[in-house]
Parts: structure tokens; sequence; C-alpha cells
């Protein structure tokens, strides 16, 4: 059997030390090695972004990717998106518009929006439902995953403006 | 998954010694995003996989006056994050929009795309239309392959044991000229070209003749196929639309679609028709300089 890795990473901003196979994915050792359970298997394809994690800010399947590959990597996992204040406005955008039903897919739902309005903070429906299309929902239709990204983004520009306004950026 | 040894080596010569020295049992992987799945489902069993993302070569995306030089491994996202890629190399920029869902285009690249030589893939006919190069690294040397004669079959193509695609080199833009890519799919995103077809053009400077065209058609044959009557049909002819349809039924005569579960061949038969001359027309529409909106999915 292949010898044993020590991967070092920034595992939702801590620094992270594991010992993986070559052939592990990273969800395998995200799951299964450090007991973070909140990213979800799926297809294990590729195709349903349950297991979707945010690898140096990139939305990945984890899936696909080997845990060795995540050496010296930022990793954001979905146990990453609440900080000590409370939700992050995502999750919250999605608990409020019920934008759930079973829930297997809803982490990989929210790295992927994270990704997107870090990098478009004022997304159109279309760009939302563009960009969420390597994430597969069975249960609800889409439609309130996407108002929420929506709300999300609307508290997030609220949010941002305040803060601004408060230190006095504008 | 099936064991096997991971190495990262950061030159190009330190990969292909461990490809010699594994003699076969090797893969070279880039994205992974192909490569990790085939793995799993026992489609391939390497003993050793060669993660290239640290040879500098490539990883480089280099674009001046002499053309662009996009090494193998890098991204999507890159690609069509990068202006001057966007605006001279269009149809490649289209394609990587829209190869898997942004999951996949944070990791896939068109190197690994062309190297798996999926008769679908997106991006293979837009690397024809732009007069790409492969250029191959191997034990005996370093050779170049034009993309349109680089795959020769389904998951088949022309490199050789030990042999690494190492970047994609493309001319330099001319003037009016403009280049699209589009595909046929059931859906607005994340499914594999029913068809898919790439063209670039490049106009007089009255805008109303071509002086050359190239046509490449996806997902209707064994390969990507560079479809040449079609192409050099176009040289000299007026911008009209007599001419685009000549083309297109042209590009439809070398078609050789199967049946399955994405498209009869009849059905994939019209859409190569219907697809050349939306493709063309917007590949014109380009080269006189107007934005082509290219909203994925409509």
């Amino acid at each position: 059997m292949a010898k044993k890795r020590v991967v070092t990473t920034t595992l939702n901003g801590s620094q992270t030390e594991f010992l993986c196979e070559p052939r592990q994915t990273l969800l395998e050792v995200l799951r299964d090695t450090l007991d973070l359970t909140g990213t979800k298997e799926g297809c294990s394809n590729g195709n349903c972004g349950a297991c979707t994690v945010l690898v140096d800010g990139r939305p990945v399947n984890s899936c696909l990717v080997l845990a060795v590959e995540a050496e010296g990597a930022s990793v954001q996992t979905i146990e990453g998106v609440a900080t000590g204040e409370g939700l992050d406005p995502i999750q919250k955008a999605f608990l409020e518009g019920a934008a759930l039903q079973c829930g297997i897919c809803t982490p990989g739902f929210i790295m992927s929006s994270k990704a997107l309005l870090a990098q478009n903070p004022k997304p159109t429906e279309d760009e939302i439902r563009f960009y969420l299309a390597g994430n597969l929902c069975r249960c609800t239709g889409y439609d309130k995953i996407v108002r929420a990204v929506q709300d999300a983004s609307q508290q997030w520009q609220d949010q941002y403006m305040k803060s601004c306004h408060e230190k006095g950026c504008h | 998954m099936r064991d096997f040894e991971y190495e990262a080596p950061t030159t190009l010569s330190a990969a292909m010694e461990l490809a010699a020295k594994h003699n076969g049992a090797a893969r070279f992987m880039a994205g992974g995003t192909d490569l990790i799945d085939q793995v799993r489902v026992g489609r391939l069993s390497p003993d050793v996989i060669i993660d290239v993302k640290k040879i500098a070569e490539l990883k480089a995306l280099q674009h001046d006056a002499s053309g662009l030089r996009l090494g193998a491994a890098v991204p999507c996202c890159e690609i069509y994050g990068h202006c001057g890629i966007v605006s001279d190399y269009s149809a490649l920029a289209d394609s990587c929009r829209i190869i898997g869902g942004v999951q996949i285009q944070s990791r896939g690249s068109v190197g690994g795309n062309l190297c798996n030589s999926g008769p679908a893939a997106d991006s293979t006919p837009s690397l024809i239309v732009l007069g790409a190069v492969a250029v191959i690294a191997g034990p005996k040397g370093t050779r170049t392959v034009p993309v349109e004669d680089f795959c020769t079959g389904p998951g088949k193509n022309v490199l050789q044991p030990g042999e690494i695609l190492v970047e994609l080199k493309f001319p330099a833009r001319v003037a009016n000229s403009g280049s699209h890519y589009r595909r046929f799919i059931p859906r607005n995103e994340m499914d594999i070209a029913v068809v898919g077809i790439g063209a670039s053009v490049v106009l007089n400077d009255a805008k109303d003749r071509f002086i050359s065209a190239r046509i490449a058609l996806g997902a209707v044959a064994a390969t990507p196929l560079f479809a040449k009557a079609a192409s050099d049909g176009l040289t000299g002819q007026p911008v009209n639309d007599e001419s685009i349809a000549a083309a297109a039924a042209a590009a439809r005569a070398i078609a050789t679609p199967i049946d399955d579960m994405r498209g009869t061949k009849e059905f994939r038969l019209h859409v190569t028709g219907v697809l050349v001359e939306r493709v063309l027309k917007a590949a014109i529409a380009r080269a006189k300089g107007e934005h082509v909106d290219c909203n994925v999915g409509h």
C-alpha cells in the first residue's frame, strides 16, 4: 500500500495537519479523518456539488480532489462559514426562506453561494441560477434557493454599507 | 478507490523521468476532474498519479503580440477570467464557461479536456478554429501537432507512452477577426454537448467578404472534426445568408453522428446545420466589433 502522507492545510482558518493515503479524496478525509461531516457525499463523480468546499477561495467538488493536493492550500468547509457572532447571512437566508427540504445539498449550495457573492455581490437571478448549476437539489425546485441567495445578497449589501458608514468609508 | 502513489514534480524533466520509470503505469493529472472519476470507477488503474500542476510550463498563460501560450494545466476559470482571451480568443472563453459547473471549472483544464479526447469535448472545437497547436514533450524530444490532428478516436489521441502535453500555442489574433463556440444541450447548463460548433472568421476591411474561416464540429463523429471544405469554401465569399448556408451544408456533409440517449443521428445532423449558421453569424458579429452577449444557457 502507498505510504501515508502528512498534509498541512489551513482548514477553516486554522493550521491543520492530517495523515492520508494518496488514494483518499479530500471529501473522505474531511468526513472520515477530520470528522467534518457537514460536507456531504452525493454522487461522488462531480455532478451533484453536494461535496462543494472552497479551496483557496474557489469552489471545488471535494470528491474530485485528492487530499494530498490540499498541501499548503486554504480549505473552507460549511463548518467554517458561521462566525463567533452567529450565522453567515447566506445561512440565515436559507433558514428564513426555508430554502431546503432534506438538507443534503444545502452545505454545497451555501459554499457555492459564498463563492458567488464574494466575486459578484449583486448577482442577477440568471447569474445565480447559472453559478449554482453545479449544485443539484432534488427537493426544492430551486426557486427558494435562488431567492435565499438574492436575500443574502441584499443583507450583505446592507451590512456592508452599514459597516462602511460606521467606519466612515463613504 | 484503488491504491496508487502520488507524485507532484516541479519540473518537466522530473515528470518525464517518473513516467519513464513507471513505464505505462503512470497517469498525468491536471485538474483531475476526469481522471479521479475514471480511477474510482475502475476504467483506469494507474500505479502512480503524476500531478503536473506544479510544473511552471504547464501553468503558463502568456498573451502578447506573438499570440497566446496556454499551459496544459491552466484551469477553465483562469481562461475565461483573462481579459485578453475573452477579447481575442473568444471561442475558447465561450467553451470554458460551459464545461461542467463552476466547481469543475475551478480545476478542469483545457489541456486535460484535449487529452481526455472525448468526441463531445467543449474546448476542442474552439482550439481547432483558433489554430491551436499542441506542444508535446517526450523521451525523444519535443514535437508539435495541430489540434485537429490530436484526437484519433473516442478517448484516444496521438500521445505516445511517456509523452506529455505541455502547452497549446495560438497565433496572434488578426484584424477583423472573431470567433465563437456554442453547443446544443437539452438543459440550460451542466450537460454534454449533443452537438458543439466552433467557428472563427477573418473578414476584409470593408467587413463584407470572408478572407478565411475555420469551422469545427464536436459530438458528431468519433473525434472533434475540422470542417475543412466548409471552411475553405468561405474564402473570398461575400458575407451573406447564402454563403453561410452553403458552409453549414458543407459542414453537415462531413458529420457522421451516432444515435444515442442524447440525440438521434437525424437530429444531430439537423442541429449541426443550424448551429454552424448561428455560430458563424456570432463570429462575424464579433469580427465587426459588435459585442455578442454569450450568456450561457440562452
